[in-house]
């Protein structure tokens, strides 16, 4: 509903992060999600404490930080999948701390997981029927007379298909979901998620366990939600991936997002490195100590070659 | 041996009442666990409900029959309530624990001392069905195809009764699982976060499917205590379960059908090999074993080709292999 009256697609998407300081917590002009002070502690560890981040609408947004940064956790809350200790989100400018996971899917906030969900014994059109919302016969009753579902079947049957094309599984309609390779059944997850007009889509690492063939095909797809007026959130480690599709970087370590910037210079930020590499990682402690180790090396040299 | 009294009786049983019940009881079950993956064990709880309904209604209270019936349904509904809304939200093994535990509690109150005067305690209750046979629409006489089929007619007016509520809640089953509810449900058994990711709520879903399959039971059981016109508490204990869910297993989950083949398949056999052991024993056909022990042999022999049908076709008699292979990739 908000993505029509705006621009949409790449050019779109880098003027609204132009001249933005790379700082955590940045506010950006117009985010689609908006999170404050949210904790999620298990036991002593705290898993999750962001202070404050916002998410841009109609950009891709990548999620990164090493591994056990509290990223899928973080994922997790804010889709409702896991409940956070402390602090509130707005999605579209709606409170959504402590709403159910379907019903934040219900407001347009999609995601798909790491270990993808396809649903294995039914068909491939079945799981993508299965996306579609308020569907008229999914209740029981109604279920029962055939005639009262029937028409908006069709009409999400030709949305399914045409989905399906796109996503080049046209071909595995009638197949069931279980029977398809590990990245068609990332593509299926995305199409699936695709049936419900999501205006955030949330991918918890797309490329896990994907073909190389297939990736390029996947980002496709992703950049192709931006044309589209949709907002993506994903999270991953693929680092070539995140520097070709997303607009803007969020990096989060220990729970805490530590750095946030365009990809191209997030990825030389000190925090981030150290982040990744652990702080001081084989750097000398100092310009003295720099020399005193070159100086022992030349003249260990010197006394072999002496001899 | 006597194989036309053997077969007599197997035929009999795979028609007969005993197959409507464990029908019922398995359609009911097949929606839960077939369809939806929820694991109730406390199938013979519902029977109960709806057998003891009838009879407190009718024996204890003396209140017309169908008002016995409607308060068997609604008890049946506010069972699955109070079973599902502390554990549809928890794993799926915590329902199996807590239905099992359920349907023991209702079966030791119904036989409790305390309350002998309105259940009957282990006696049970009895004068509550003379409504119903009144309705009997078949006159006194034999029914049937002599020599191997013969029916009464009080029987026959339960086997009319059974047969149709298994057809009607076979027919609304059939309706409901091509519809998109039904899709849901399916859906759910898969992975029930995924559904949820996908904006339905999963909870209500299993609700429903919990209702559904109870209040099936409960009809079950309505079966139960009019074929006998009398109700005892032991009866319903946990072989019921699993009895019903070895049917549900031999006839194929998730499967219309599945349920209904299943009851009269193995009520059959069970009645075939039992006589026919017996009738072995009497003539003297087989000389190590007493006629007293046939009974436990039957069972295990129920044990055993339950096992070998979950070794060699675990999808039942008309599972689909590939709903059942994929998972072994």
């Amino acid at each position: 509903m908000h993505a029509e009256s705006r621009p949409a697609g790449k050019a779109a998407a880098l003027k609204a992060f132009e001249g933005m300081a790379a700082e955590p917590g940045v506010p950006k002009p117009d985010p689609i999600l908006v999170v404050d002070n949210v904790v999620r502690r298990f036991g002593g560890l705290t898993a999750v404490n962001v202070k404050h981040v916002e998410i841009q609408r109609g950009s891709i947004t990548a999620l990164i930080g090493p591994n056990g940064a509290g990223k899928t956790t973080f994922f997790n809350q804010l889709t409702g999948f896991d409940t956070a200790d402390e602090g509130q989100w707005t999605f579209n400018g709606r409170a959504m701390n402590g709403v159910s996971a379907y019903k934040v899917a219900r407001q347009g906030m999609v995601r798909t997981f790491q270990l993808t969900k396809a649903l294995s014994k039914l068909t491939v059109i079945e799981n993508m029927r299965l996306g579609a919302q308020s569907q008229k016969g999914e209740n029981f009753f109604r279920g029962l007379v055939p005639g009262l579902w029937r028409g908006q079947e069709d009409e999400i049957t030709a949305k399914a298909e045409d989905l399906l094309r796109r996503f080049k599984l046209d071909a595995k309609r009638d197949d069931f979901a279980g029977s398809l390779s590990g990245g068609q059944r990332k593509l299926l997850e995305m199409a699936r998620a695709l049936m419900g007009d999501p205006q955030l889509v949330m991918l918890d690492e797309p490329m896990a366990g994907v073909n190389p063939a297939l990736t390029q095909s996947l980002l496709g797809h992703v950049k192709n939600l931006r044309e589209l007026g949709m907002s993506v959130l994903f999270v991953e480690h693929d680092m070539d991936m995140v520097r070709d599709i997303s607009d803007w970087v969020i990096v989060m370590a220990q729970g805490e997002v530590i750095a946030e910037g365009p990809p191209d210079s997030v990825m030389s930020d000190e925090r981030v490195v150290d982040a990744y590499l652990g702080a001081h990682h084989d750097a000398p402690l100092s310009a003295e100590e720099e020399e005193r180790q070159l100086h022992e090396a030349e003249a260990e040299l010197d006394k072999e070659s002496t001899e | 041996m006597d194989w036309t009294l053997i077969f007599s009786r197997a035929v009999e049983a795979g028609i007969g009442s005993e197959a409507i019940i464990y029908a019922l009881a398995a359609i009911g079950l097949n929606v839960q666990f077939g369809y939806t993956g929820l694991l109730n064990f406390g199938q013979a709880g519902f029977l109960a409900i709806g057998a003891y309904a009838i009879a407190v209604t009718v024996a204890t209270f003396g209140l017309p029959f169908f008002l016995g019936v409607g308060i068997g349904l609604l008890m049946a509904v506010v069972m699955a309530l109070l079973l599902g809304i502390p554990t549809l939200r928890l794993r799926a093994d915590y329902l199996a624990i807590v239905t099992i535990a359920a349907a023991e509690i209702v079966r030791l109150v119904v036989r409790s001392v305390a309350l002998s005067d309105t259940f009957g305690g282990t006696d049970g209750l009895q004068a509550f069905s003379g409504a119903f046979y009144d309705l009997n629409p078949y006159p006194p006489g034999e029914y049937g195809i002599p020599p191997i089929i013969g029916f009464d007619n009080r029987s026959m007016w339960v086997l009319t009764v059974g047969w149709s509520l298994v057809a009607i809640a076979s027919f609304i089953l059939f309706m409901a699982m091509k519809s998109p509810w039904g899709r849901v449900l399916k859906a759910i058994r898969e992975d029930e976060d995924a559904v949820r990711s996908l904006g339905k709520n999963v909870f209500s879903y299993k609700m429903q499917a919990l209702v559904i399959g109870g209040v099936i039971g409960s009809m079950g059981g309505f079966i139960f205590a009019l074929s006998r016109s009398a109700v005892q508490p032991d009866l319903f204990s946990t072989d019921l379960t699993f009895y019903a869910y070895t049917v549900l297993i031999l006839g194929g989950a998730a499967r219309i059908l599945g349920p209904i083949v299943g009851s009269m398949l193995f009520w059959l056999l069970l009645i075939f090999i039992g006589t026919g052991m017996e009738e072995a024993v009497n003539t003297g056909a087989i000389t190590f074993i007493t006629v007293n022990q046939v009974g436990a042999i039957r069972l295990m022999l129920v044990g055993l080709g339950l096992m070998l049908l979950l070794i060699y076709r675990p999808q039942g008699i008309f599972g689909d292999k590939r709903e059942i292979s994929i998972d072994a990739r």
